[in-house]
């Protein structure tokens, strides 16, 4: 495993604000591929293969990350804020962020449990009863560092743990972005286009516009899924696992997949000798879901990565998940040409 | 002395009550400095501070070293730690919390946040019983390093924020140790008309139990419990609580001392030391409460350094408060005769 993902994770890029990511694929990118940047900020690149194939093929895997935005200043220094993309309040509370573009410190408080009613202790808070506290003494003050708008972003530490986990925020898509740097610097079978999209966390934006762009016949888009295999979850209430490899989708909340692409992709794993799943909820979405229904179709399959804890500031994936996921992807970007 | 170095030092040392070792020979590190003859005993660090002589009152100086945390309960079949909490914790922020499992090595782990789909767009907050943390480990792999009675704890370290003020977890009363250190800074060259001995007790945060059988052990006639309390924050109701940046507060209550509290107003009024008040009812929830009633009684007091989100992994002071803390001890102990 190389150091993309780590690096990667570790940059700030709330959807709308995802230049710091941009500018690192770039610069990785830059020699080996041609690439353009569109008006919404989507980078859309084409890497030369051995061969060119009668049908266009795209990888994508998305920039944006879920975060905060700051929506006021309050008299006594404290900001109020929203959520950009869907964050549980449960996991806002108590933590450590990131403001604006210069990282102020600042922490996610709450009154204090000895002040709360029995009631209140067992009643997680709604996103406007939360406010950030960076040390400002009054509005006046906090105006100095801070403007509305300004991006806020959990404080979160890349950690290896367990046996080959690794704890992140923004894993989701950062392990895509780091799957298609893996790929694209290897020459493939067949000339690809690997497009990393802006905005998927407020509605599959970027998606919407390089698919047009791009207008492909095939797409394959790298991902992170909702696993729920933890303390208490039981049956298909688990959703999925981490450990268990790739995540194929039959449909999601955005998506009917192409049966016959979701078919391939369990007979190539079991061929490569990588484990393989399915979810066993319906729910969620992602890119494809504007993707497939680009131009006048787009036969589209979703290869995800098990991530326990999507959307909080500790999302938790297997490096193993990770390597096999790139594994299938290299895989079907073959076999879906041939 | 560099206070926020020193506080950076206490708070990146763990220690959950009845938990203390590592923090306390952090704690007995400092201290030595000033109290070279200091020890530790039951959890307990002491030290005597200068001269020792019959005839004057005898001062004890006290700040808990114990923080909330968290303790290994069960290991589930799938390889989830259980866990049981260690003083007043909010159950509400611990979702996808970073936590250490300090077993036979430290090993990190999450607290499981149920995913949305799960909640049915609605979360609620876990009974404790019901949390647990994912340490990417098999049953199998965890129970060869993590025992039941392990201490677990929040992973977020010392941060500052603008204008002196800082976060991390245990500042409650991690806090309070720097103050005194610091007052003991400033007066290491000064001779006192009283005995001093200092107390950084364990276990405050399961009711007071190191105080109670230190105090008996040190037998003063006077007590300061120096801890933090409420800072002001929104949403809360501004007259309980006392606000950053504005210095130490005095308590004032029918179980402390009046005596020593308007000493301890009088030294701050005269020397322009900015103080606050807290105004408490009946017991304090400090270690005063047994203080004033160890052996034949003896007179204590609260001073308070105000402090944001209590009990969180966020906690939020003013460094200003800590220093102005210090000097009100230092004063204090200046002019008792």
């Amino acid at each position: 495993m190389n150091d993309y993902l780590k690096e990667l994770c570790l940059l700030n890029g709330v959807s709308g604000n995802e230049e710091n990511v941009r500018s690192y694929i770039i610069d990785k990118i830059k020699n080996i591929c041609t690439y353009s940047v569109d008006n919404l900020g989507n980078i859309i690149a084409c890497r030369k293969g051995r061969k060119t194939a009668d049908k266009k093929l795209m990888i994508s895997a998305h920039m944006d990350e879920v975060g905060l935005i700051v929506t006021s200043v309050r008299n006594d220094g404290t900001l109020t804020f929203d959520a950009v993309g869907g964050i549980d309040s449960a996991v806002i509370i108590g933590k450590k962020v990131k403001i604006g573009s210069d990282g102020l410190n600042g922490v996610v408080g709450s009154k204090a449990v000895h002040k709360l009613s029995a009631k209140q202790r067992d009643e997680a808070p709604e996103i406007s009863d939360l406010y950030i506290d960076f040390g400002a003494a009054d509005k006046k003050d906090a105006e100095k560092y801070v403007n509305i708008g300004d991006y806020v972003y959990f404080d979160s530490e890349y950690i290896e743990f367990g046996d080959n986990r690794i704890k992140s925020k923004a894993i989701d898509d950062r392990a895509g972005c780091a799957i298609m740097l893996s790929l694209i610097e290897e020459e493939p079978e067949y000339d690809t286009w690997f497009i990393f999209n802006v905005q998927e966390e407020i509605g599959l934006r970027g998606a919407t516009v390089s698919a047009y762009t791009v207008s492909p016949d095939i797409a394959i888009v790298i991902e992170t899924t909702t696993a729920a295999d933890i303390d208490g979850a039981c049956g298909a209430d688990r959703v999925c696992e981490v450990g268990k490899g790739p995540v194929v989708s039959f449909m999601d909340r955005s998506t009917m997949y192409d049966r016959e692409l979701f078919k391939t992709a369990f007979s190539l794993a079991d061929e490569i000798n990588i484990p393989c799943q399915t979810k066993s909820m319906i729910a969620g979405g992602n890119d494809s879901g504007a993707i497939h229904i680009s131009g006048s179709g787009v036969r589209t399959i979703a290869v995800s990565l098990p991530c326990r804890y999507l959307h909080s500031p500790s999302c938790v994936i297997s490096a193993k998940d990770y390597n096999d996921t790139y594994s299938l992807v290299k895989a079907l970007m073959k076999k879906v040409l041939d | 002395m560099n206070i926020k170095a020193v506080i950076k030092n206490l708070v990146n040392s763990k220690g959950i009550s009845g938990n203390e070792n590592c923090v306390c020979e952090t704690a007995l590190a400092l201290l030595k400095e000033y109290c070279p003859d200091a020890y530790i005993k039951n959890g307990n660090v002491i030290g005597k501070f200068g001269s020792f002589s019959d005839n004057r009152p005898h001062i004890l100086l006290d700040a808990h070293i114990d923080q909330v945390g968290m303790i290994v309960t069960y290991i589930t079949d799938e390889g989830f730690i259980k866990i049981g909490n260690v003083g007043g914790l909010d159950r509400r922020l611990l979702p996808a919390q970073q936590v250490t499992i300090h077993c036979s090595k430290q090993i990190k782990g999450v607290i499981c946040s149920v995913p949305p789909h799960l909640t049915k767009g609605k979360s609620s907050v876990l009974k404790i019983e019901d949390v647990a943390i994912d340490t990417g480990y098999s049953k199998n792999e965890l129970e060869k390093i993590v025992m039941q009675g392990d201490m677990v704890t929040f992973d977020t370290v010392y941060t500052e924020l603008i204008n002196d003020r800082i976060t991390a977890s245990a500042l409650d009363d991690r806090c309070g140790i720097a103050s005194i250190l610091y007052a003991l800074e400033l007066l290491k060259d000064t001779s006192l008309n009283c005995n001093v001995t200092v107390l950084f007790s364990a276990q405050e945060e399961l009711g007071e139990r190191g105080a109670k059988i230190a105090c008996y052990e040190i037998n003063p006639d006077i007590a300061l419990a120096v801890d933090v309390s409420f800072g002001y924050t929104c949403g809360d109701t501004e007259h309980e609580c006392g606000k950053l940046s504005e210095g130490a507060m005095i308590g004032i209550s029918p179980s402390l001392s009046k005596e020593i509290s308007d000493a301890l107003i009088n030294t701050a009024k005269n020397n322009d030391i900015p103080y606050q008040l807290e105004v408490m009812s009946g017991l304090t929830s400090t270690n005063a409460d047994r203080f004033s009633v160890s052996r034949n009684g003896v007179k204590a007091c609260t001073v308070s350094i105000p402090l944001r989100y209590m009990h969180t992994p966020v906690e939020v002071i003013d460094v200003k408060d800590v220093e102005l803390t210090g000097k009100l001890i230092a004063q204090y102990l200046k002019e008792v005769q």
